[in-house]
């Protein structure tokens, strides 16, 4: 058929047919709210954070399948990593959108994995969007735990 | 006499366009239409050889820019069937038109206490700048409810209308494609002692209008969902109530005279323009009314009807259950907007795999989001038809579907 099996490659499906941690967590985990107010997806992100170790993570919400995939793929990878780490990886992240430019500021050694199948909705901007959203709501997250 | 599609799409060179050399369909005409080469060619011929300024300069050729921009209001009072030319402002968009009925209108008639009633079908052009409003002045915002069949559930109207100062209402669902009964709605705001404010954005350009037939008040639109350019809409209302609102923008061209400690307004209808207005695109917009007037909006409506029936009975007879088009499901009660659920996947999903197939849907919540939250959708995909589309748009629509259940 076509192209799009750049963008719908099939771990992104997978993880869209089968999300990983799809649910909630009780307080006092914290609970963080996104939503892309253009399509009407929402994501409600869930930390459990214990001395700045992500220990759990959940996902909510409703979208479509990159940013249902993205989540997915999302809580796999923070999942018990330092805060410091989960920065990282979703800066990471971000460079791979092409909405952040590397400034060398990642440390080599964090790795994306399976996330960067999500490489190919760079060739559709509007759907960057999508795979975001759930990282930025985890970011807020992250802040809100801080506080 | 049907309308000659053919001869139609010959008109709007866009749409032979090749997209990796296959043609496109372009199915988003209820968000926006594409241009004819006659209102490409009367904004650039203006702009070569008659552009000026308009109202302000007494030489030559501003008089005569000034005559072919006034040319197109009585146009456009026309097109409507306005008493007078004197009723149509022209605005920005549709969207600033409402935002002026409320502004102005309703800064200086609405208090608490009072009601303004909308409907659960609006567009949030017909909500938020009553909201915006109601937030300042304290007055009460009703709502009117919908049927399961996707029409105005008018039972308890006049109920929702007891003392209520004005009804804004669409005439056409931009997500359901709902034709609502605009006279009969008008009638109801008037027994009740209320204004009728109609959003005609979706009907306005696909059938005919005749705001005195309605016995409406206000009637906003936009002239890109109607052949014409950007950058241009229309608020048109009854004299007497143009007359009796302050104005709304203020500045150059809405003045009749300024002293250090006041002004006065100028004449309608340059009380509501502010400042320089956009002069070509009005010329386009005159020019768009031409060619619409010209193959008849009775044509438009007829050959959307037919187009309609035919999209309906070709989605559901491919697809049955696993198609929800929600809206109704006879043509003479809707227009050519159909918004559907396809196999539960996302809209965004949908409108992507159709896009492979260069067949252009709108996916989202198409600024309607208490009528989302109303069917029970964060988002629909929406394809929506026009005067230039055809059953090849359609037939590529329904064929192109087939490949999102490939994928998903």
């Amino acid at each position: 058929m076509s192209n799009l099996e750049d963008l719908y490659r099939e771990v992104i499906l997978d993880h869209y047919r089968t999300p990983r941690n799809k649910g909630e967590l009780p307080p006092p985990a914290t609970c963080t709210e996104g939503a892309n107010p253009l399509c009407g997806d929402e994501i409600r992100i869930f930390l459990d954070i214990a001395d700045g170790v992500v220990r759990d993570v959940r996902f909510s919400g409703h979208g479509c399948s990159i940013s249902q995939a993205s989540a997915s793929m999302m809580t796999i990878a923070v999942k018990g990593k330092s805060v410091a780490d989960v920065r990282a990886v979703a800066k990471r992240f971000k460079q791979l959108m092409t909405i952040e430019e590397d400034d060398g500021k990642v440390p080599a050694d964090i790795r994306l994995g399976d996330i960067e199948a999500l490489q190919g909705v760079v060739k559709y901007p509007v759907r960057i969007k999508c795979a975001v959203l759930g990282w930025n709501t985890l970011l807020e997250g992250l802040d809100s735990a801080r506080t | 006499m049907t309308l000659d599609v053919a001869a139609v799409r010959r008109e709007f060179a866009l749409l032979s366009r090749m997209v990796a050399g296959k043609p496109i369909h372009y199915l988003d005409s209820a968000n926006t239409s594409h241009k004819p080469e006659c209102v490409i060619n009367a904004m650039s011929s203006f702009m070569r050889e008659s552009y000026s300024p308009i109202g302000r300069s007494s030489y030559s050729l501003a008089t005569e820019a000034s005559d072919v921009y006034e040319a197109a209001r009585t146009k456009v009072a026309k097109f409507i069937n306005a008493r007078s030319s004197r009723e149509v402002v022209f605005t920005k968009n549709a969207t600033e038109s409402l935002n002026l009925a409320a502004q102005s209108w309703g800064r200086a008639n609405l208090q608490p206490g009072d009601a303004v009633v909308l409907t659960h079908m609006e567009h949030h052009a017909n909500i938020v700048p009553w909201q915006m409003l109601a937030k300042e002045k304290g007055f009460e915002i009703r709502w009117v409810p919908l049927t399961s069949d996707f029409q105005l559930d008018l039972s308890s109207l006049d109920q929702l209308l007891r003392g209520a100062k004005a009804f804004a209402f669409t005439s056409m669902s931009n997500v359901l494609g709902t034709i609502n009964p605009t006279r009969e709605l008008c009638a109801a705001a008037h027994a009740a002692g209320a204004i009728a404010i109609v959003d005609g954005c979706q009907s306005v350009p696909h059938m005919a209008t005749d705001v005195q037939q309605w016995n409406a008040d206000m009637l906003a639109f936009s002239s890109h969902k109607m052949c014409g350019p950007t950058g241009v809409g229309v608020l048109w209302a009854r004299e007497d109530l143009l007359d009796s609102m302050p104005p709304f923008l203020g500045g150059g061209g809405m003045i009749s005279e300024v002293r250090l400690d006041d002004f006065t307004c100028a004449e309608l209808p340059h009380k509501f323009e502010a400042g320089t207005p956009p002069i070509v695109e009005v010329v386009g917009l005159g020019t768009a009314v031409d060619f619409l007037q010209g193959i008849g909006m009775n044509e438009v409506r007829r050959h959307e009807m037919e187009l309609t029936n035919y999209a309906y009975h070709a989605l559901t007879a491919r697809y049955g259950n696993d198609i929800t088009i929600h809206g109704p499901v006879n043509p003479e009660m809707r227009g050519a907007t159909f918004s559907f659920a396809f196999r539960g996947v996302h809209p965004h999903d949908v409108s992507q795999v159709l896009d492979q197939h260069n067949v252009y849907v709108r996916a989202g919540h198409h600024c309607a989001k208490p009528l989302m939250r109303l069917i029970g959708a964060n988002a629909t995909a929406r394809a929506s038809m026009y005067l230039y589309s055809n059953e090849s748009d359609v037939d590529a629509l329904v064929e192109a579907l087939d490949d999102v259940s490939s994928i998903f």
